[in-house]
């Protein structure tokens, strides 16, 4: 099928896009309208839900039987895309529009060598023999800044990291040369340092003839990459414009809150104003007493599926007062998860020394580590999965009241009180975890493991996988619960951005090895160790440059 | 690891699973009622003398302590002799060997038929439309739940004496062997289409199934190229299952089709209190299913390279 484009004519000409899914009461998309040219990268930017990926997969037609989509203009390269049938839509998908689809490391079938999935739109779309195709294959990943490429493409997905699953995702999709390239949420779940390699690759894959979509909910990610910004809210387009514009002078309110939200979370070098309420209670009490958490020389080795052992954990010391909050940072397979499940007592240590409120934490019996166990608790990542399904809330709730010893009769009004707590209505008792959103869940995570009565709340990644004004909402409520009742805090995290927002103290990991800790200022302002360095180069600033000149540009005036 | 040692453990495992096999089937037989004397003697009507049982007796071994023919009989069991049937008064070796074709024809046959139909019918029902699906698992309800012989009966009165196209007994030919192949492979065909099915749908509710459709793939591509292979995991892991029921349905099967086999020799060595034949037969079983073992885990690393070979 041959598709010719006028000079003029853009290559997605997208009017009034009503989507309305038949299980769902409200439409999903109302009334969107968007062009996109040849050479320019257009980011849709919006929280969950609101319609970015429907809007793009309504562009490679992928919403679905159940999707009625309607528009009173919905065209590809000058073809009205409402008439495609399904032959004709196969014909484009993977050939004319390429698709990086959200998911970066679920989205390679786990069963093929990743040479097979990036030679299939090849085997679907051109006319290249098994020879040619493997060539181009190899061609693909040298381009995506795969090494070793003739090892890699025979290798299966799990034995790639991240990184390089979001490479071979990318080849894949660019394997037809499309002249529309869709990356869905392309750096979500990868380390920060990934996410910057990735950034830089599809920065490369910009030129004059092809279109980029990019749907994200960072950004900082979208800053770099677009020229133009359409900020989603409710499947609705509520501010559409250059990078420059968007950002810098938002005009609809909600764009304000998002940013601002972005602020608050992401990372920022010198901030204006510093935790005070925090710092001051954690002066308060005293740099003499006693560490609630002594943690010495901490080493764990595991088996692997070769045989040899791996030491995940190496050496690892440190110290947590009242009051303070240490935050643990490192990519994945740093170690950091195994150290804080050595530090719960959901591992043993291979040697080293735990003690918890100066009690040597691994000596205990069984019957002396319960008690204690009360005064540390934890709230995980995805909160989803740490509740029972059927539980409703305030059985969630009681179980934890019961475990931590209260009486039967203390359970309702105390559970009402921890839903208080975390700033929850008490209404939400009786519904189930499934109906409730991101935030809510983590808030009832975080009154679970309040309901003990803790000294040390263990936060393992809990906001990584909410939208950025919801990680602002509960990072609010930790500092504001630390500062109440007096918390000492472990927060385990890869976002430096996090990370400098909560803690007093930081630890850096790598390959099992602390390689840094010392105060949050000294840490990242003046960072010794190469990798620090390295992590903070890695983030992707709001404040980008083009924002400097502007801004300078503003005062100048 | 060294490679050497897995195999020789494996082989070692495989030891061990044969003698509990050999044990378990002694220890039955020996506990249940019934004198093997008597049996050889032509069973329980034929009520020979007193002399005759004893001088009988003496000669199998069977005057001896249970440990004593224990010992003697994976004695003989070492040195491959697996004894004399008490009816038939020939080696059991050697009345195995002439039936294990007949049975081995037949299983592998429903095998194959079972994995084809579950395969065809859960790939062309996965997802589709209500009644598609509820018209199929209403079938495979039916058929999973309904005993082989009533299979086989329904198969014998439509095709063989209702229309007189297919033979109703025999050994002889690839005709005689549709029926009971069939009666043997549909109860099986359904319990499979059903995981399969399953395990299909919620393969195709993955990611890299919306990758492979954005990248042009067709449905039926991206069922038989994706999604299929991982649906193909548990099947394999069910292999057991899908052993233990051909060999069970195969001494129906072989009666009500009145063929040749290892199923109507094992009735009628256990009718017969022909403990030689029951023990053979219970070690050939044992065998094939370490073998079957054995090769389940080599396609279980063909079908996913992550789970470890041998």
């Amino acid at each position: 099928m041959s598709l010719t484009l006028q000079p003029e004519e853009p290559l997605i000409d997208v009017r009034d896009l009503h989507v309305h899914f038949a299980n769902q009461p409200a439409a999903t998309l109302k009334g969107i309208s968007f062009e996109l040219r040849r050479g320019e990268c257009l980011a849709l930017v919006g929280e969950s839900g609101s319609g970015k990926s429907v809007t793009s997969c309504t562009l490679a037609g992928l919403t679905g039987a159940g999707a009625q989509v309607q528009a009173s203009r919905l065209a590809f390269a000058g073809q009205d895309l409402r008439r495609f049938d399904e032959r004709t839509w196969r014909s484009v998908r993977g050939a004319q529009i390429g698709f990086v689809m959200q998911d970066a490391l679920g989205s390679l079938d786990p069963l093929r060598p990743v040479g097979k999935e990036i030679a299939e739109p090849l085997q679907l779309h051109t006319t290249l023999n098994r020879a040619e195709r493997q060539a181009r294959v190899l061609e693909l990943l040298r381009a995506v800044g795969v090494p070793e490429p003739e090892l890699r493409a025979r290798q299966y997905p799990y034995q790639l990291s991240g990184g390089l699953r979001q490479r071979a995702l990318i080849a894949s999709a660019i394997a037809c040369n499309p002249r529309l390239l869709i990356a869905d949420e392309p750096t979500t779940a990868l380390d920060a340092t990934v996410q910057a390699q990735v950034m830089s690759l599809l920065e490369s894959l910009r030129s004059e003839r092809t279109a980029m979509l990019i749907v994200s909910h960072d950004l900082a990610v979208v800053s770099r990459l677009a020229n133009r910004v359409a900020v989603m809210h409710n499947g609705v387009i509520v501010e559409q414009g250059s990078v420059e514009q968007v950002l810098h002078d938002p005009q609809h309110p909600y764009t304000q809150y998002l940013l601002q939200a972005g602020r608050a979370v992401h990372f920022q070098r010198k901030p204006a104003t510093a935790r005070p309420v925090l710092s001051a209670v954690a002066a308060s009490s005293g740099v003499a007493s006693p560490p609630l958490l002594q943690v010495r020389n901490l080493s764990k080795a595991f088996k692997g599926p070769d045989g040899q052992r791996r030491t995940v954990v190496n050496g690892v010391s440190l110290q947590l007062q009242r009051g303070k909050t240490l935050g643990i940072v490192g990519e994945s397979g740093s170690g950091k998860t195994t150290l804080t499940r050595m530090i719960l007592g959901l591992e043993t240590p291979d040697s080293g020394d735990i003690q918890i409120k100066g009690q040597p934490w691994l000596q205990l019996s069984d019957a002396q580590r319960r008690e204690l166990r009360r005064s540390i608790q934890v709230v995980f990542q995805d909160p989803l999965s740490s509740f029972d399904p059927r539980y409703t809330v305030q059985r969630v709730l009681f179980e934890a009241l019961q475990v931590a010893g209260h009486l039967r009769g203390d359970w309702l009004p105390r559970a009402r009180e921890l839903l208080g707590l975390v700033r929850l209505d008490a209404a939400l008792l009786g519904r189930r975890p499934i109906e409730l959103s991101g935030g809510q869940r983590q808030r009832i995570a975080i009154a679970r493991a309040l309901a003990a009565g803790p000294q040390i709340l263990v936060c393992d990644e809990p906001v990584s996988a909410l939208d950025v004004s919801v990680q602002a909402q509960i990072l609010e409520l930790l500092d504001d619960l630390k500062q109440r009742l007096g918390l000492a805090c472990l927060f385990i995290s890869h976002d430096l951005g996090v990370i400098n927002h909560v803690s007093d103290d930081v630890l850096v990991m790598k390959d099992g090895v602390a390689v840094e800790a010392g105060s949050v200022r000294e840490v990242f302002d003046h960072p010794q160790h190469p990798y620090t360095q390295a992590l903070l180069d890695a983030i992707p600033h709001l404040e980008s440059g083009r924002r400097m000149a502007f801004e300078f540009l503003k005062l100048a005036i | 690891m060294n490679r050497a040692w897995l195999v020789l453990r494996r082989l070692l495992s495989g030891i061990g699973v044969l003698w509990g096999a050999a044990t378990l089937t002694f220890l039955a037989i020996n506990l249940s009622a019934g004198d093997p004397a008597l049996a050889i003697l032509g069973g329980p009507e034929s009520s020979p003398s007193a002399e005759l049982i004893a001088q009988v007796r003496a000669e199998y071994g069977l005057d001896q302590p249970l440990l004593v023919q224990y010992g003697q009989y994976l004695g003989r069991l070492a040195q491959a002799d697996l004894g004399e049937s008490y009816r038939l008064r020939v080696p059991v070796s050697q009345v195995i060997g002439g039936q294990l074709g007949a049975t081995l024809q037949l299983s592998l046959a429903a095998a194959a038929l079972a994995l084809l139909l579950s395969v065809l019918v859960a790939v062309l029902t996965a997802n589709r439309a209500p009644w598609v699906r509820a018209l199929a698992s209403g079938s495979e309800l039916v058929l999973s739940s309904a005993p082989s012989f009533v299979i086989g009966l329904v198969l014998l009165l439509v095709f063989s004496f209702g229309w007189h196209v297919l033979p109703p007994s025999g050994s002889s030919g690839w005709r005689a062997l549709i029926l009971p192949s069939l009666a043997l492979a549909l109860p099986l065909a359904a319990v499979l289409t059903q995981v399969l099915r399953q395990e299909l749908e919620s393969t195709l509710e993955q990611p890299f199934i919306a990758m492979a459709r954005a990248r042009g793939l067709s449905e039926t591509g991206v069922r038989l190229k994706h999604a299929l292979r991982h649906a193909l995991v548990p099947l394999v892991t069910l292999s057991g299952f899908v052993f233990a029921s051909l060999l069970g349905g195969a001494v129906v099967v072989e009666l009500l089709f009145a063929r040749q086999g290892i199923g109507r020799l094992m009735l009628e060595a256990a009718i017969n209190k022909d403990m030689p034949m029951l023990l053979g037969i219970t070690l050939l079983a044992a065998a094939i299913y370490v073998v079957v073992n054995f090769l389940v885990d080599l396609i279980n690393h063909w079908v996913d390279p992550r789970s470890n070979a041998v």
